[in-house]
């Protein structure tokens, strides 16, 4: 089987801070990661892999940086891993990454047919999870999202059977290879790197596709293949409270919290204890 | 370089043709799920605004139900897709039915809930008709004159909020989180027009087949509970949240939890509150042994009264909370089950017969 998995690197947001001033991301000393859910889309390939043979093609869009995030896929198992960098990807919004990352599958199949492609369900730094029904519907593949296992993958009948996160319950489906599955934290617990993985990793020099490798059209990629625009960021305005009613629960705990409840009721948000009527002064 | 050429956003394009404010019904086994109906609450503003009508776009089987609650929920129009290959959804004839109605319908904006299938279709109908998308809006407005859509979405963990637009080209679409947005009370005398769409695709054409479907044992409506009971690393364990279920359940409140709980593994994700869980608006908030990181607060911010429980009394949650008690929760939290199951007895009581002996913590001004 040849499986691709499509990843991206990302700032670590739990460590984002943001200048009040400007209102934008202080970047120095926030560390890049591969996306968290792209770890466990790589980990279910790799299993995949294990069991039927084959290999693991990681792509990725991003500046020459995010080189070191294909080297990590490398050593938690990926065979080889596709950087795609160019100036004109810059500023790409999910359309226009699809384009790219569609434009890379279409390449990688030609040089060997791709059974399925893996990807995180979203990213933490953008939190869309577009991408990948952009990838799906420019290939033509089925799409099977927030897919929390992999029942079977059946390379001669050419199916694959999962169970799908889908609203108010668990969706078996079934699709026809190839297909596009994405996947979050449910499926699996990602394996550590082995030390001949980290070795083969440091050593690993990924390729790099420009757009010109790729043979894109310029319209669609970048700022101009972009429809959308951030047009502006700004800092939400919290809703003004009053300041907090401490109770004080050191001495009797159950007449701070009856002290409580008569709060609430007082403002009426208990529903089953609606607020006494106040006679008129 | 391209990314430097003159921004073509400039560019005037006439969208004269494209009018309406749309929204996708998300229906399973012709019930709508309520992200739906909380949308058309807002697109009727915003087509007031447009001087424009309000669409529905209901996908499906056996479904002509729903286009008139749609109308009921405000829709001036709904455009019913009917047909057997549309009973169960699936992302490729659901997302060729948008699509095709849009082409031949033109509207101006396309909004659908931020649910699990709401953005596996938005992405697809988005990608056939190369449009812009914006995911998970949480402030939606319009400007009269350009009539461009205003979508503003959290970032970076909700410390920013960017504000997202589609300028040159149409339809702008929206991906809006559930709970967010008010519905309308249904109006069932409320007119309005069903334009039912032609739609032709074969089953074998289909690439995926549902097999089966699991519903969930027991589904937690966190996004429209009036009353939540919350829980977060401070409780230690599964233990911790038998307690405050127990407290939920006296106080009559839907449980939620903290990612850190979530992620511990001590409650399910469908509890989960904030950023990467379910934003919520209910009347009362009960956040236990939750410290209130931003991730959180997000999720949180709009309930109306807030109560904090925790031990560390500069823990933020504090910050924005109605009501604060610092000290431990294992203490806290049966006193208060206790108390509320006290109240709630009184209160059945009371109905039976006028409280007159109702103790001075409750009715200290007169119930009645």
């Amino acid at each position: 089987m040849h499986i691709v998995v499509t990843i991206k690197q990302v700032p670590d947001t739990s460590e984002v801070r943001i200048d009040p001033k400007t209102n934008t991301m202080i970047r120095g000393g926030v560390p890049s990661i591969i996306n968290p859910d792209d770890r466990h889309a790589i980990e279910a390939a790799v299993r995949l892999k294990e069991q039927f043979g084959g290999r693991v093609s990681i792509v990725s869009m991003g500046p020459p940086q995010a080189i070191a995030a294909l080297k990590e896929a490398i050593s938690l198992g990926a065979d080889d891993a596709v950087l795609m960098s160019d100036r004109g990807f810059a500023a790409a919004d999910t359309l226009a990454t699809s384009y790219v990352v569609w434009g890379a599958i279409t390449k990688l199949n030609e040089e060997e047919p791709v059974d399925l492609v893996i990807a995180g369900k979203q990213a933490i730094d953008g939190d869309t999870g577009q991408v990948p029904p952009g990838v799906a519907m420019r290939l033509g593949w089925p799409q099977l999202t927030y897919v929390r296992n992999i029942q079977e993958v059946d390379p001669e009948r050419r199916t694959i059977r999962v169970e799908r996160l889908a609203d108010g319950g668990i969706e078996v489906l079934e699709a026809r290879l190839p297909a596009v599955v994405t996947v979050g934290r449910e499926i699996n617990e990602p394996r550590y790197a082995s030390l001949p993985q980290l070795l083969r990793a440091a050593r690993y020099q990924p390729r790099v596709w420009d757009r010109k490798d790729l043979g894109l059209d310029d319209q669609q990629i970048g700022l101009r293949g972009s429809p959308t625009i951030v047009a502006k960021v700004w800092a939400p305005q919290r809703r003004q409270r009053p300041p907090v009613v401490m109770i004080d629960a050191s001495r009797d705990v159950d007449a701070a919290a009856a002290e409580l409840l008569d709060h609430l009721v007082e403002d009426g948000v208990l529903d089953w204890a609606p607020a006494p009527v106040r006679a008129a002064d | 370089m391209s990314e430097h050429a003159p921004a073509a956003a400039e560019e005037t394009v006439d969208f004269s043709d494209y009018r309406g404010v749309w929204v996708y019904i998300q229906q399973r086994d012709g019930v709508a799920g309520p992200a739906g109906w909380q949308l058309l609450g807002q697109a009727v503003g915003m087509a007031k605004q447009l001087d424009t009508e309000v669409g529905a776009v209901v996908v499906g089987h056996n479904v002509r139900h729903l286009a008139e609650e749609a109308i009921a929920y405000g829709a001036d129009v709904v455009y019913l897709v009917d047909h057997p290959v549309l009973t169960k959804y699936r992302t490729q004839p659901y997302a060729e039915a948008v699509a095709e109605v849009c082409r031949r319908r033109k509207p101006e904006i396309v909004l659908f809930g931020s649910t699990n299938d709401g953005r596996d279709l938005a992405g697809a109908v988005a990608t056939i008709l190369k449009t812009g998308l914006t995911a998970d809006g949480t402030m939606l407005s319009v400007e009269p004159e350009t009539r461009i859509l205003h979508a503003s979405r959290p970032d970076f963990g909700g410390k920013l909020m960017s504000t997202i637009l589609c300028k040159r080209h149409r339809p702008q679409m929206a991906t809006c989180r559930p709970g967010v947005f008010e519905a309308l009370p249904p109006d069932h005398s409320r007119k309005g027009r069903i334009e039912v769409e032609p739609f032709e695709l074969a089953e074998d054409a289909i690439t995926t087949k549902v097999i089966d479907f699991i519903p969930e044992e027991k589904h937690v409506d966190l996004a429209s509970a009036k009353a939540i009971v919350a829980g977060g690393r401070g409780l230690g364990g599964p233990q911790g949240f038998e307690l405050l279920q127990e407290l939920a359940d006296a106080l009559g409140a839907a449980m939620g939890a903290s990612r850190v709980a979530v992620n511990a593994g001590w409650v399910s994700y469908e509890h989960q509150v904030g950023q990467t869980g379910q934003t919520v608006r209910p009347k009362l908030y009960v956040a236990v042994g939750i410290s209130g990181q931003i991730q959180h607060q997000v999720g949180m911010q709009d309930a109306d009264v807030i109560v904090a429980i925790n031990r560390d009394p500069n823990a933020p949650i504090f910050k924005m909370a109605t009501y604060g008690i610092v000290g431990d929760l294992f203490e806290i939290v049966p006193a208060l089950t206790r108390q509320a199951q006290a109240l709630r007895a009184r209160q059945q009581a009371g109905a039976a017969a006028p409280a007159a002996t109702a103790p001075a913590a409750v009715g200290s001004n007169g119930t009645s």
